[in-house]
Formats: C-alpha cells, structure tokens, sequence
C-alpha cells in the first residue's frame, strides 16, 4: 500500500466517524444531565432532510447545515417539553420521537428526491494541504471533521472545566439534591437536551450535505443508534467518543478495503469486525475500572419533579 | 329522528350507488415496501402505476399504499382487497406468504406479486431477468476500463446478486478475458454512507469502473467525485452523475402492467409465472452515456442480440470457480439453474459468502 493509500483509508475512517462523533457529543451531554434521548436517528434524519431542502433553496451549505441543527434542536424541543416539562418517560418519548422524525423527514424531503447538490467544500491550505501522505488527511477536510473534532474539545473543557458543567454533571448524579442547591435542574436539563439536538441534526445535515450529497428517505441508516451505543462505550467521556467512533468508522472501512483487496477472508468476519472490536474495547475498558462503579450519570433516565 | 333515518336511507342508498359504478372501472391497487420517492425499486414501479392510469384512464383506477413494512403487509393488502380492488399487485419479496393469506379469503381478487415463487388460483408471479442487463454492463465494463480492474458493490449472497455478478462477469470476459472484478459485500441494500465508503475502498485498491447492487445512489456519485465511471441501479440515475452513469440496468414494469390490467379487464387473465427479460422490455438498459461511439454501438448491438436470443449470459462453455462446468457448449444455463445460482463462475478472485 502506498502512502497515498494508507491517506485516502485514513480520510474515509475520519468522514466516517465525523456523524457518530458529533451525534454521539450531543447525545452525550444530554445524558451527562440526566437525560436519556433515544431520539437521536430520529432528529438526525430530521436534520439530514431539513438541512438538505434549505441548502438546495439557498445554494448555502452553511445555512443548510445551520437548518439541519435547527431541526434537530426543533424535535429536542418537544422531546423537552415532554420529559423535562411534564416528567413524561425518557424512553417512550425518545422511541416517539425517531418514529416522528423519520415521517417528518419523508414529508419535507419528498419534494427533494433524486436532486444533486455539490458536496461541502474541503479546505484548502495552499501548500499544507498538498503535503505529500498527511497533508489531505490534516489540512483538507470539510468545515464539518474540524467542526466535530473541536466540539469534543469544546464539550471536554465545558464539562470538566467550568462551573456551568459541574452543575450539568451534578445534576446529572442528583436532580433532588442540585434542587436543594437552588439550582435550576429543569432548565439545564432542557438546554442540555436542545444542545443533544441541535448535534444530532447537524451530524445528519452532514450526511446530507457533504458525505453522500443527496436526500433519500432514512439515509442515516441506523447512525443515531450506533452514536447512542457510543456514549455508553465512551463511558460518558468526549475523548473515548472520539476514540470509539473512530475505532467503529475504521474497522467497518478497513473491512470494506480487505475485502476490495482480495484477502481472502470471509466476509461475515468482516462485517463482524466492527462489532468484534467494539465489544473488546468494551471489556478491556471495564477490566481498568475494577474497582469503581458505575460509570453513568446516577440519575441517568430519571424524571424529575420538583416539590413545590 | 327522522331525519337520522333519512340520512341513514341516503347513506345506504350512496352506497349501493357506489360498487355500480365501479363495476365499469376496475380498481388496481399497488403495495410498495419502500417511498415511492425511492428512484429505485418502488418507484419504478409506482411509474407502472401511473403509465397504467395513463393507458387505460377509463377502465381502470389506481391506489397505491407505500412504506409498507413486510411484517405488517396482511393488514395492508386485506384493506386494499376489501376496498373493492379487482386486481392487486404487491411488489415485495416478502409480501408473498401475506399475499397468499389474503388472496385465500378473496378468491374473486386477482393478486400479482413480484420476486416470489409460490402462486394460487388467484395469485400470480412475475420478475425480471436483471442478469441480461448485467451482462451488457460486463461488456461495457471491460471496454472500457484502463486498469483492467472493475469494482462491484455487492448487498447479500442470494442468487439475484450472485447471477448479476457471474453475468457481469460473463459479459466482462467476452471483450477481455483478463479482465479482473473486485466484489465488497455491504450487507445491506440500502446506506448511502456504507455503499459511499465501498465505492472509496473499491476505487483506492484500483477499480477505475463500479458497478452495484445496492439502491442508492451513492457509489455514483463516489465515481463521479473522482472522475471515474459508473452503472446507475433499478432506475435511470443519470441526474446524479452525468459525468459517471454509463448506463443503468432499469426495471420496467409498464407493459407487465398493463397487460395483465387487460386481460382482467377482458377475462381472460390466469395464474402464472412470468420472468421476462430484455426481449418483453421488462428489464430496459438506460441511454448509454460517457462512452465513445463505437462503444455505444456494441453495447446496443449486444441487446439487440439478447432480445432476438442470439446471445444468452449464460450460453455454454460456463465454468465454475473451482473449474467444474456448469453449462456445456452448446447449451444455455435452464432457469432453475439461473434462480438458484449460488457459485461464481472461473476468473472471479473472491470468495462467495456462504
């Protein structure tokens, strides 16, 4: 393999992962507060056709991309009302709202079907990015890959670094006692779950607008569910969100690339890698933590009430 | 009191009114597993729906029901049945057990279901020989290709894919013998993102040509990013790439179609199994674009020789992986074979998922 090939794998392992990391970011710091959202491929394929329409009517993929948040951050807003709101079920709400966001997706894209636009612009750092082996990798992505790769950073500083994310995670552990506080758990936990959406829309309006740059109905095929997966494999961690999707994004792409190379090995296997790999990380992250417990926000998936 | 009484006469008088009427008409209904919006499968098939309306707008009149899940199909195809349809067609695989339940209870409604192969007194079956079009893409493929290498995106091992891809490479090996395919199995039939990266990995090992048998469009578009070629899928898909399709092997139901609407229209319409091919234009190759002119002409000529019978994709000598012959000179591969086709044939370097 030349040092162009072992780029261009690399590049596909990076675009891959961009939609679970931004996705799973999201979901993530709803999680941290204490909010379970199953709804994730719901909002993301919400985003995915919203984003879409508005690009092809403004000609802008960043407006598009900017409505394909709004659309997740417009279902988030129900999924808070209902559960932060009215203490409603996390779970039943969060099924809903995939169900929800696959029909709204099918109606608003039905009019955009079988159009083409020009996939997001890839950076170009004159002389960085011809760099020859690492310069399309590092220098010429699209805004999106450098758009999620700082949100992990951005999402890591807010949560362990500033008073607004301790409250967030505090919140997360315990909702009565936060409240005891005088702090304002409803709320936090409503921007947290809009911020949740607003990621899983953009991850779809990436699908829509720069990796394969076309609407079809449910095209996230099943990413919003792979990026819920990833917080807990992540154990609620940006890094390990990071390091997860890019270990899922490289082994079903270097699978893909074994079996173009006639390698020989059975493709079940390599489907399987994926998953192999995701279940090994698994164990070998749970066997470095023997003695802590539970790694999930305490009250993760718990209404709350407050007593008046 | 009255008046409920009087508008409940009015009601049940509407609705004697109603199947009067209808008689002159016959009621066609389609089940589709996917969105009409599709540009695939389902809407092929919603436009044999439309050309149907079209050929025949005072005999006949269309329904449709999209997005039905084959889990939940009975329901669907009871409504559709109960609803006054005289002919019914469900367009999915998996249809066919709830297609044969619901024809059970409406012996009077005629059901035609396609891609399956078990039929009633009132259900037939009909499907296409997508492997002819396929072969014409081999040939097309192996002209065309500089590095001698062609890449194929595969969904799942059941005879429809497997023959696809021995008659592409049938069709492949009669311009260049050395001609090489690159097979990825995607294990699905439809993620834009999956087939994309396939597309990636089949491009980065050195295919300078893809073609695929999944359903988006994605692998297209790959190509035409990167300036290479491609062969669109069920439907004409050109839109998506100009600069890559060089043609796609497209499902025509329109004639099927309306064919069968008359022949329930004149009562002379039988159970029966239908598997056509270029030759009764069920199977149709999309205009041949992004290829030179002589190119074209084989390409046309090769279908005209597929529609007359002088070429078969499977014509004799045909060997198999493992060197054993399969179909001797002289003979043809019979439909079972063809149907139940699970072995690739000599020259293909990768191996059959089991």
């Amino acid at each position: 393999m030349s040092l162009d090939t072992v780029q261009m794998v690399l590049v596909t392992v990076l675009t891959a992962a961009t939609p679970l990391i931004i996705a799973a970011l999201g979901e993530l710091v709803a999680e941290r507060a204490g909010v379970l959202n199953l709804g994730v491929e719901g909002m993301m394929v919400f985003g995915a056709a919203l984003g879409f329409a508005a690009a092809m009517e403004t000609g802008s993929t960043l407006l598009g991309a900017l409505a394909g948040a709004g659309a997740g951050i417009g279902l988030a807003a129900v999924f808070g009302l209902l559960t932060v709101g009215l203490a409603a079920n996390q779970v039943a709400s969060g099924l809903a709202l995939t169900i929800l966001g696959l029909g709204l997706s099918g109606l608003v894209g039905a009019g955009y079907v079988g159009l083409k636009r020009e996939p997001a612009p890839l950076l170009h750092v004159p002389g960085l990015s011809d760099l020859p082996g690492v310069g399309r990798l590092l220098f010429g992505e699209d805004a999106f890959v450098y758009v999620g790769l700082g949100l992990a950073v951005g999402v890591s500083w807010f949560l362990w670094r500033t008073r607004a994310g301790l409250i967030l995670r505090a919140i997360g552990d315990d909702p009565v006692a936060t409240h005891a506080l005088g702090l304002p758990v409803r709320g936090v936990r409503f921007l947290a779950v809009l911020f949740g959406g607003a990621c899983a829309g953009l991850a779809g309006s990436y699908l829509s607008l720069a990796y394969t740059p076309f609407w079809a109905p449910a095209m996230t095929a099943g990413r919003g569910w792979i990026a819920l997966a990833l917080v807990v494999f992540a154990s609620w961690r940006p890094a390990r969100v990071v390091a997860g999707a890019t270990l899922f994004g490289g082994a079903t792409v270097l699978q893909l690339h074994a079996q173009a190379a006639s390698l020989g090995l059975p493709g079940q296997l390599l489907s399987a890698l994926p998953y192999l790999a995701t279940i090994l990380a698994l164990v070998l992250l749970s066997l470095g933590r023997r003695q802590g417990g539970s790694l999930a926000p305490a009250a993760l998936g718990r209404d709350f009430t407050p007593h008046r | 009191m009255l008046r409920t009484t009087l508008g409940a006469c009015l009601g049940a008088l509407l609705l004697l009114a109603g199947p009067a009427r209808a008689e002159d008409k016959l009621k066609v209904g389609f089940v589709y597993v996917g969105p009409v919006a599709d540009y695939g499968y389902s809407f092929q098939h919603d436009l044999s729906r439309k050309a149907l309306a079209e050929a025949l707008p005072d005999k006949v009149e269309t329904t449709y029901l999209e997005n039905v899940p084959e889990a939940d199909s009975e329901r669907a195809i009871e409504k559709l049945a109960r609803s006054g349809m005289g002919l019914i067609f469900t367009t999915s695989f998996g249809f066919m057990e709830p297609t044969l339940k619901v024809a059970k209870k409406f012996p009077k409604v005629k059901f035609e279901h396609a891609t399956g192969y078990k039929r009633a007194a009132n259900v037939s079956t009909y499907s296409a020989r997508f492997y002819e079009g396929r072969y014409v893409c081999g040939k097309i493929a192996a002209t065309l290709t500089k590095s001698g290498t062609v890449g194929y995106i595969a969904s799942f091992p059941i005879p429809e894919v497997v023959s696809g891809i021995n008659a592409f490479m049938l069709g492949a090996q009669s311009v260049n013998p050395a001609v090489k395919l690159k097979i990825v199995w995607v294990n699905t039939w439809f993620d834009p993102g999956k087939e994309a990266e396939a597309a990636k990995a089949l491009l980065a090992q050195g295919a300078d040509i893809l073609a695929q048998h999944t359903d988006s469009a994605a692998p297209l578009q790959e190509a035409e990013k990167q300036g290479k070629l491609a062969f669109g899928q069920s439907s004409d898909q050109y839109r998506f790439a100009p600069k890559a399709q060089l043609t796609a092997v497209v499902d025509d139901w329109n004639g099927y179609v309306i064919r069968e609407a008359k022949a329930v229209l004149d009562g002379t319409w039988q159970s029966h199994d239908t598997w056509g091919g270029i030759k009764d234009g069920m199977v149709v190759l999309a205009p041949f674009t992004n290829m030179p002119a002589d190119v074209k002409a084989m390409a046309e000529d090769t279908v005209k020789a597929i529609a007359s019978g002088k070429v078969h994709a499977f014509a004799g000598p045909v060997t198999k992986q493992d060197g054993s012959v399969a179909v001797k000179e002289g003979e043809t591969a019979p439909d079972p074979m063809i149907l139940g086709m699970n072995w690739y044939v000599k020259g293909i370097d990768d191996k059959l998922p089991q």
